[in-house]
C-alpha cells in the first residue's frame, strides 16, 4: 500500500486529523492556517471524513465549541495562528484547567502589532504558561505523526496538546510524507473518553467557582481547592513526558517512525558546540553543522520536540557535557531574553560544570533566515568564545537585522 | 391565538430540579424562573452557564444546586460552548436538550458575538437570556439592557444616558426558529413556552425579564409583583415570533382588549433604580407605551 | 480512556442542598400559615398553591396544608405577598428563637 504523498504541511495536518477521526471541527480561518480548515471542510462535505464542521465566527468561539464538544464526549480539533491563538487565550487556560483532552494545530506566525502574516514562534511562546502541552514539528512527516500521537497523549493524560509547525516554511511548502493506514490508526487511538463527560444520567456541574480552601462535598468528603487542582495540572504535565515517550515507542512499533520524541539530536554525541532550535529551523541547521564539521569544528544541533512540559533532565543530559550551547529562537519574552534560552539556562543551573550559553533571536515576522548568516554566527561564537564579555553572553544577539 | 400548552399551578409537576439552600439572594427572580423552567425541561438536559448570577446560584465546587449536568464557561462564549455540546450530542445520537442560561451581559454585551454566530448557524439549542437589566452578579453595573435613566453603580446620579438594546429584535433579525419573551412573574407562561421550544428544531431564543430586589431597589417580597406591573403596564410584553410572525401571549394578549393599561408610574415609582426619573420622564415613557399599544391594537386586531 | 496513573483533578461538582449552608439562618421573619384562611387547607382540594409556585427556594410544599422548610426558607415573604387570601403572615424570628440566635 503506497500511502506516500507530496503535499503542503497544512494538508498533511488535515489528513492526520482525518486519520485520527476527529468528530467535531471548529476552526476560524487565519493566514497561514486557512488551508487546514478548508481541506477539512472539503473532506467532510465530500463524505471522506465523518465529522461535524462548525463554521464559527471567531477563534474564541472555535475553541469554545471544542471545549463544549470535548466536555460532552466528542473528539474535537481546531487550528489557528498568531492573533487567533491570542484571541482564544482565555479558552486555552480554560481547557487546560478543565483537563480537556483535545488537540490544536498552531501554524506559527508573528503576532501584531505590527501586523505580520509571516512565521515566527511568538504566538506559541506567549501561551507557554497556559497549561497546554506544546510540541514542535520540524517537517511534514512530523506534522502527521505528532498530530496523531497528540490525540492519544491528550486523551490519556487529559491535558490539551498544541502541535506547532512553522507558517509558510512548513504550512505552505511541499514535502513528501507517508500516511499510516486508517485502520492501523484506529487501532492506535482508542475511542474518545472524557473523565467528566456531561451526562444527564450522572449529572455533574463542571468548572464551577472553586474556593481558595478545600471544601467538603455532599458526602462529607474533602475536595481539592483551586490550588490543589492547579498543582495537579502541573505535576501531571511533568508526568506526561513519560507517556509521550511510551506513545512514541508504540508508534515506532506500529508505523516504523519515531525514536526521539522529546529531543532530536544531530551530531551531538561528541559536540563541543551544541545549537538548539525548535521547528524547521532545527533542520536548516543540518547544513551548518555539516559545513562546520567539515572545517573541523565539533558542532551539533539539538531539535527540541517537546517544549511544554519542559524536558529539564533530557535537555540537561545532552547539553551539560558541551563546552558551549547556542540557542536560536524565533520569539522572546520581551524585556528579558528568549523564552527557550531562559528555560534551558534554568535546566542547566544545578550543574557545577556547565556550558556557556548564547541566545540568538532570528526570523521575527518572517525575516529571512539565511543559512550563511547562521553559519557565520555559529562560527563567530566558536572562534570568539574566549574573548566574549560575560554581559554579551547573557544578552540576546539579533541575527538578520537590516537597519 | 397562540398555540401554547396550558399548564396551571395544579397540574404543574411537584418534582424539583434545583436544591434549596443555594446562594441566590433572598427573593431572587432568577430562582423562581429557573425552578419553574426546569420543570418544563426535565432531566434529559445539559446546561451551559457563563459568569452570571446563575453561576453563583448553581453552586460552588464541590456542591451543585442544579440536578442536571452543567457546563460553566467563559463569559463571551456561551452560545459557542452550547454549539459544541450540541455537536457532541449529535455525534452520540442523543436527543438531550442543550440549554444555555445566560444573563443580559452574557447575551447582549460580551456574549453577543457568539450568540449571533449560533443564530446564523441556527444551532439546535435553547438559549435563555434572563434579563435583570444590569450586571447584577458583580454588584449592579450597567449593561446594554439597563433602561434609560436607570441608576446603577456605573451610571450613578443621573442614570444611564443611552436607551437599552432591544435584544429580542436583534435576535429576530437573524430569523431563528423561535423567539419568545417571558417574565419571571409569569412562570407558567415561561414553562409552556419551554415545552413548545423543546419540540422545535433550530435555535430557540427566550428572553425573560427577571426582577432583582437589590439591583432594582425593591423590597424582596415585591419580586413577583413588580414583574407583573411591568407587563400590566405594557412596558414589557409577552410575545412569540415564529416564521417572522409576532403574536402577544398570556397577560399581554389579554390586555389587547383593554382600552387602557396600568399606569407605568406604578412600576417606576416602586424602584429606587428609577430615582433619576422626574414626572416628565414618566409622562414621556407613558406616551411611548401608549403609542406602542395603539399599534398593537391595530396590528393584532385581526386575531 | 484516561491513564490510571493520572488523578486528573478538576472542579466537577455533584448536586445536593445547602451549598450556602443553612440558608434558614438568613431569615429575619418567617412565614406562618393560617390554615383557616388557606384555600387548599380550608376546602380539602388542591387549588391555589401560589405560595408553592412562587417560592424561589422550593421551601413550600404542595400539600393541602402547605409546610415551610425552615432549614432553607430565606424569609423573602413572596409567599405572604402573593397569597390571595392573606393566609400567610410574616413573624419576626425573634419570637421563635429568643433574643440571641445561636443557630
Amino acid at each position: 500500500m503506497n500511502n506516500s504523498f507530496i503535499e503542503s504541511g497544512n494538508v498533511a495536518a488535515a489528513l492526520a486529523v482525518k486519520l485520527a477521526s476527529a468528530e467535531v471541527i471548529a476552526a476560524y480561518p487565519i493566514t497561514p492556517q486557512t488551508p487546514v480548515t478548508e481541506k477539512l471542510s472539503e473532506m467532510i462535505t465530500l463524505g471522506e471524513m465523518d465529522a461535524e464542521y462548525i463554521a464559527v465566527e471567531s477563534e474564541h468561539s472555535a475553541l469554545g465549541v471544542c471545549i463544549g464538544a470535548a466536555s460532552a464526549g466528542a473528539r474535537s480539533f481546531t487550528a489557528t495562528s498568531s492573533n487567533g491563538l491570542l484571541y482564544m487565550s482565555e479558552q486555552l487556560h480554560w481547557a487546560a484547567g478543565a483537563r480537556l483532552p483535545m488537540v490544536m494545530c498552531v501554524v506559527n506566525r508573528g503576532v501584531g502589532a505590527p501586523w505580520s502574516v509571516w512565521n515566527d514562534h511568538q504566538d506559541a511562546i506567549s501561551q507557554r504558561d497556559a497549561g497546554w502541552i506544546q510540541v514542535f514539528a520540524k517537517d511534514h512527516q512530523e506534522i502527521v505523526d505528532m498530530t496523531i500521537k497528540a490525540f492519544r497523549l491528550a486523551e490519556l493524560v487529559h491535558i490539551p496538546v498544541m502541535v506547532n509547525y512553522d507558517g509558510y516554511y512548513l504550512s505552505h511548502t511541499y514535502m513528501p510524507f507517508e500516511l499510516p493506514n486508517a485502520e492501523d490508526v484506529k487501532a492506535f487511538l482508542p475511542d474518545y473518553e472524557y473523565k467528566h463527560t456531561l451526562n444527564p444520567e450522572r449529572p455533574e456541574s463542571l468548572n464551577t467557582v472553586t474556593l481558595p480552601d478545600a471544601r467538603v462535598d455532599i458526602n462529607g468528603v474533602k475536595r481539592p481547592g483551586y490550588m490543589e487542582v492547579r498543582k495537579n495540572l502541573h505535576d501531571e504535565m511533568r508526568l506526561a513526558m513519560d507517556v509521550w515517550e511510551e506513545i512514541d515507542a508504540d508508534y515506532h512499533k506500529s508505523f516504523g517512525r519515531g525514536g526521539n520524541p522529546i529531543c532530536d539530536p544531530y551530531c551531538c554525541d561528541d559536540a563541543e558546540f551544541i545549537l538548539v532550535a525548535m521547528g524547521s529551523l532545527a533542520n536548516q541547521f543540518h547544513d551548518v553543522v555539516d559545513q562546520l564539521r567539515a572545517e573541523g569544528y565539533k558542532v551539533g544541533v539539538l531539535a527540541l520536540q517537546m517544549y511544554r512540559p519542559f524536558p529539564t533532565s533530557h535537555i540537561a543530559k545532552i547539553l551539560q557535557p558541551a563546552k558551549s550551547v547556542l540557542v536560536f529562537e524565533k520569539g522572546l519574552s520581551y524585556g528579558n531574553q528568549g523564552a527557550l534560552y531562559a528555560d534551558l539556562k534554568s535546566a542547566l543551573y544545578p550543574y557545577p560544570a556547565r556550558p556557556t550559553l548564547h541566545n540568538f533571536i532570528t526570523g521575527l515576522g518572517g525575516r529571512e533566515i539565511r543559512t550563511e548568516n547562521l553559519y557565520q554566527s555559529v562560527k563567530d561564537t566558536c572562534l570568539n568564545e574566549e574573548t566574549l564579555k560575560p554581559e554579551h553572553i547573557d544578552t540576546p544577539q539579533w541575527i538578520g537585522l537590516q537597519l | 391565538m397562540s398555540s401554547i400548552a396550558k399548564t396551571n399551578v395544579i397540574n404543574l409537576t411537584e418534582e424539583e430540579f434545583v436544591h434549596p439552600g443555594n446562594r441566590a439572594c433572598t427573593g431572587c427572580g432568577l430562582s423562581i424562573l429557573y425552578r419553574i423552567g426546569m420543570k418544563a425541561l426535565g432531566r434529559d438536559c445539559i446546561f451551559v452557564v457563563p459568569p452570571s448570577c446563575l453561576t453563583v446560584l448553581q453552586g460552588l465546587y464541590p456542591i451543585s444546586a442544579t440536578q442536571m449536568p452543567v457546563l460553566n464557561c467563559t463569559f463571551a462564549s456561551t452560545a459557542a460552548i452550547a454549539t459544541g455540546v450540541r455537536a457532541a450530542m449529535k455525534r452520540r445520537g442523543k436527543k438531550t436538550q442543550v440549554v444555555a442560561w445566560a444573563g443580559d451581559g452574557g447575551t447582549a454585551d460580551i456574549g453577543i458575538q457568539a450568540l449571533s454566530g449560533a443564530l446564523e448557524r441556527n444551532e439546535d439549542i435553547i438559549y435563555i437570556c434572563y434579563d435583570n437589566e444590569a450586571y447584577m452578579n458583580t454588584g449592579v453595573q450597567r449593561s446594554g439592557t439597563t433602561p434609560r435613566r436607570g441608576l446603577t453603580t456605573t451610571t450613578p446620579y443621573s442614570g444611564k444616558k443611552e436607551n437599552s438594546k432591544n435584544v429580542p429584535e436583534i435576535v429576530a433579525a437573524h430569523n431563528p426558529a423561535y423567539i419568545a419573551t417571558c417574565s419571571a412573574s409569569y412562570p407558567l407562561d415561561f414553562h409552556d413556552k419551554l415545552l413548545k421550544a423543546k419540540e422545535i428544531r433550530g435555535l430557540k431564543y427566550i428572553h425573560i425579564q427577571t426582577p432583582c430586589p437589590p439591583g432594582w431597589g425593591i423590597e424582596e417580597h415585591k419580586t413577583v409583583a413588580i414583574g407583573r406591573m411591568a407587563v400590566e403596564s405594557g412596558l414589557f410584553d409577552l410575545y412569540e415570533i415564529e416564521n417572522g410572525k409576532k403574536q402577544l401571549t398570556g397577560q399581554s394578549s389579554k390586555q389587547l382588549k383593554k382600552k387602557s393599561l396600568r399606569p407605568v408610574g406604578d412600576y417606576i415609582n416602586l424602584q429606587t433604580r428609577y430615582n433619576a426619573y422626574d414626572e416628565e420622564h414618566v409622562i414621556a415613557l407613558q406616551a411611548m407605551i401608549d403609542r406602542k399599544w395603539e399599534k398593537y391594537r391595530k396590528e393584532f386586531s385581526q386575531e | 480512556m484516561p491513564d490510571p496513573r493520572f488523578k486528573i483533578l478538576t472542579s466537577a461538582s455533584t448536586s445536593g442542598p445547602g451549598d450556602a449552608g443553612r440558608t434558614g439562618s438568613w431569615r429575619v421573619e418567617r412565614p406562618i400559615i393560617d390554615y383557616s384562611k388557606c384555600t387548599p387547607a380550608k376546602t380539602g382540594r388542591h387549588t391555589c398553591h401560589l405560595c408553592w409556585l412562587y417560592c424561589p427556594d422550593s421551601t413550600v410544599s404542595k400539600d393541602l396544608e402547605p409546610q415551610i422548610d425552615l432549614e432553607y426558607c430565606k424569609g423573602c415573604s413572596i409567599c405572604a405577598e402573593e397569597c390571595p387570601t392573606g393566609a400567610i403572615s410574616m413573624v419576626s424570628e425573634e419570637e421563635f428563637t429568643g433574643g440571641d440566635k445561636d443557630e
